[in-house]
């Protein structure tokens, strides 16, 4: 069923429609609309159209290497990564337990991760959309057009997401690039004004994040059937929570829940994701689909990221944003909760329980420790999962007796969302394009049903580098009957 | 009352003791010519150019050059740092050094003398030569990508080490370094993580396992200050057996 619109009857038939790349969407990736005499969409895909395997890269290279070198992935992600391949490589050097300083410490930037990356994915990517409609003028709706309309929201977000950085900056070493993870803890202590430095601006960060949840809200209640109805459709969900059920974006075991959101495994161990997770190859993208094992590869995909973690979470850890999830659950009878649009929303109430953590650990004097490193006994597998600000994370290492890695396997967080995203295009697709001409608010409203899952394309193709934009209309026949270039805007 | 002899570099005085090269007496004097291939325990070689200055108006070698009481040095001009930079930039072309997830980044006295110097671009199309890693040695591990020849392994564990693991083979493109083993593995030979040779590579080469990223950003030899700051720390002095990790 969740298929029927992935492949036309008759394609040769059809029109078609490609919006390449998606713009304000990081990466490179390529809409196809697949249209009828009638202009009627029988056919919606997402696919990427480029990849180099990175994995490749990573053969043959020290393992103490890969948690600086996997950065290298994503201009975008890298902290996710950096983290994730480092605590892959902990059980590669038999570490299980970190020392209390180094756990916080990466926690710390982890969360810093999630605050920056939020608050530039809400401010800079999706308010524009969601503040002006998304039909309005092209030209207004940028983050220029929203610093004029807005200069209040505009300025915190810039200010958010610099708090982010600079939690990043003083735990990794660096903005960008960091190598303060290393296998078996981290090589950097905070300083005492390093904690202090951060610690005076956390009561703003904290309020400027309540603010922004509350702004969403607001949005919600002006048009719920809007933001319930776009791009809807119900399915699974992926996160790791902790062993209480708690959200916990740095570590934890897996939940899967079903469409019906009975649950199909619970506290899965990291290392063994590969006995519940396979991936399946589709010859028309480059992006993997992976699905849940026990239910095959057509009923077993599942969403994965914040509106996920909001449903599998049993709560969040922090008050403000444990209040807000419940609001959020409870909202228009939990309609919210499953729609599109709803990754809005529950991303930014991430952010708020981001800025809570992030207080937390600054308040907590383990965290200006100086015992870095553990140690262990050497071991040939290691498995790390995070929950990235995307979703779910997963870097698996095989390294051999020479120290060198001879195979990886990554699932980021874009890929487990591969399905979940063709699924809202069809979706939208049949909501908004059917027997009408096409326009660039309507093939708008495709971007922003892709926009809400954040996905990070340069991530999920493991690509290198962007590729500017192209629409494109080519006829049954392959032939292209108009072609035009749009500015990438601020897409990074 | 006896005075030194000096020359004058730049239009400073520069004392010298008899026998001492032009870099080794800057260096003594914590004046810095930038420089690849020499190292402080041992004796020039002068194979990098990277030391090129103008005695007396001749283009020479720093490194090898003997000081002599009167000359007149030319270093920091426009003119040789341009040479300059085109040899970094050679050097970076001709092997494969990506510096962002180099181990060896902070450390690295080609990235050091590259930043010094400026070099902002890659001047040449980079040949990505394609170079093995050996991992062989349970304790140390050889990034070939890296290596700039400058022959400071061969010379430390033949005058040092009294090993002669290292040797360079091969001629003009296809020169490359060997190590001491019909297998051509470092395992096969007699290295030691406590030889000579495991710490006299100015680039990430010759590397222990599992030290990497130990020491955060900020905190490497070459974060807080540029290398041609630190010319002390250059200055000649007897090679030591074991020396701490820098
Ligand atoms: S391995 Fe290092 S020390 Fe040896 S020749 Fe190459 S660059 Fe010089
Ligand atoms: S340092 Fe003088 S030639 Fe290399
Ligand atoms: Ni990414």
């Amino acid at each position: 069923m969740s298929f029927e619109m992935e492949t036309a009857p008759h394609p040769e038939q059809l029109r078609r429609v490609a919006i390449e790349p998606v713009s304000r969407v990081e990466g490179h990736g390529k809409v196809t609309l697949l249209l009828d005499d009638h202009n009627r969409v029988q056919q919606a895909r997402l696919h990427i159209s480029e990849f180099r395997g990175f994995e490749r890269f990573i053969q043959g290279r020290p393992y103490w290497e890969v948690p600086v070198l996997v950065q290298r992935l994503c201009g975008i992600c890298p902290v996710s990564h950096h983290l994730c391949a480092a605590k892959a490589m902990d059980q590669v050097v038999g570490v299980h337990r970190l020392t209390p300083t180094a756990e916080r410490l990466r926690r710390l930037m982890h969360y810093g991760q999630i605050l920056q990356s939020h608050a530039l994915h809400f401010f800079h990517l999706s308010s524009p959309d969601l503040l002006f409609g998304f039909d309005s003028e092209v030209a207004r709706r940028n983050i220029v057009g929203v610093a004029a309309a807005h200069p209040d929201i505009a300025r915190q977000g810039v200010l958010l997401r610099k708090f982010g950085q600079e939690v990043i900056r003083v735990t990794a070493g660096k903005r960008v690039h960091g190598t303060s993870a290393v296998p078996g803890g981290v090589n950097k202590a905070l300083a005492v004004a390093e904690r202090d430095g951060l610690l005076k601006d956390i009561y703003d960060i904290i309020k400027w994040s309540r603010e922004a949840v509350a702004l969403t809200r607001r949005l919600f209640e002006q048009d719920p059937d809007t933001y319930a109805r776009f791009g809807r459709f119900d399915a699974g969900a992926l996160a790791l929570v902790r062993a209480d059920g708690a959200m916990d974006l740095y570590h934890g075991g897996l939940r899967a829940r079903d469409v019906a959101g009975e649950p199909i495994f619970d506290h899965v161990a990291p290392d063994t994701y590969d006995d519940y997770i396979h991936e399946q190859v589709k010859p028309w993208s480059y992006m993997k689909f992976p699905y849940i094992r026990s239910l095959g590869p057509d009923d077993g995909w599942y969403r994965v990221g914040p509106l996920a973690r909001m449903a599998l979470c049993d709560f969040i850890p922090t008050p403000f944003a444990e209040r807000e999830r419940k609001a959020f659950l409870a909202f228009d009878d939990g309609r919210a909760a499953g729609s599109t649009l709803g990754y809005h929303w529950a991303r930014l109430i991430e952010m708020l329980h981001a800025a809570e953590v992030i207080k937390d650990l600054l308040q907590d004097e383990q965290t200006l420790g100086t015992e870095l490193m553990a140690e262990g006994a050497r071991q040939g597998r290691g498995v790390g999962i995070i929950e990235a600000p995307r979703g779910t994370l997963i870097h698996h290492y095989e390294v051999n007796e020479e120290d060198l890695v001879v195979r990886a396997n990554l699932i980021v967080s874009t890929t487990h969302n591969n399905n979940a995203m063709n699924q809202s295009i069809r979706e939208v697709a049949r909501q908004y394009f059917d027997g009408r001409e096409l326009s660039e608010g309507l093939l708008n409203h495709i971007e922003v049903a892709i926009r809400a899952f954040d996905p990070c394309l340069s991530c999920a193709t493991h690509a290198l580098g962007r590729m500017p934009l192209e629409v494109t209309l080519v006829d049954a026949g392959g032939h292209t009957v108009d072609r035009a270039l749009r500015d990438p805007g601020e897409a990074c | 009352m006896s005075t030194s002899p000096t020359f004058t570099l730049d239009g400073r005085e520069i004392p010298f003791e008899a026998g001492q090269t032009v870099l080794q007496a800057a260096l003594t004097a914590d004046v810095y010519i930038p420089h690849l291939c020499y190292h402080p325990e041992f004796k020039p070689h002068g194979s990098c150019k990277v030391c090129t200055i103008k005695a007396d108006g001749r283009h020479v070698s720093a490194c090898t050059w003997p000081a002599r009481h009167g000359m007149v040095v030319e270093n920091a001009t426009e003119e040789l740092d341009d040479l300059r930079r085109t040899l970094v930039q050679m050097l970076f072309a001709e092997g494969n050094h990506f510096c962002p997830s180099c181990e060896y980044s902070g450390h690295c006295l080609l990235q050091a003398v590259g930043y010094d110097l400026q070099v902002e671009t890659a001047g040449f199309r980079h040949f990505f030569p394609v170079r093995p890693v050996d991992a062989s040695h349970p304790e140390v591990w050889l990034d070939l990508n890296r290596c700039i020849l400058c022959e400071l392994c061969v010379r430390a564990s033949d005058e040092v080490d009294g090993k002669h693991v290292f040797g360079l083979s091969g001629r003009g493109a296809g020169k490359h370094l060997i190590v001491n083993a019909l297998s051509g593995r470092l395992a096969d030979t007699d290295m030691a993580a406590t030889d000579k040779a495991a710490e006299v590579c100015p680039v990430g080469v010759i590397l222990k396992k599992k030290a990497g990223f130990r020491v955060p950003i900020g905190e490497r030899p070459f974060d807080r200050e540029p290398v041609s700051a630190q010319a002390a720390r250059y200055a000649p002095r007897p090679p030591a057996r074991h020396r701490e990790e820098d």
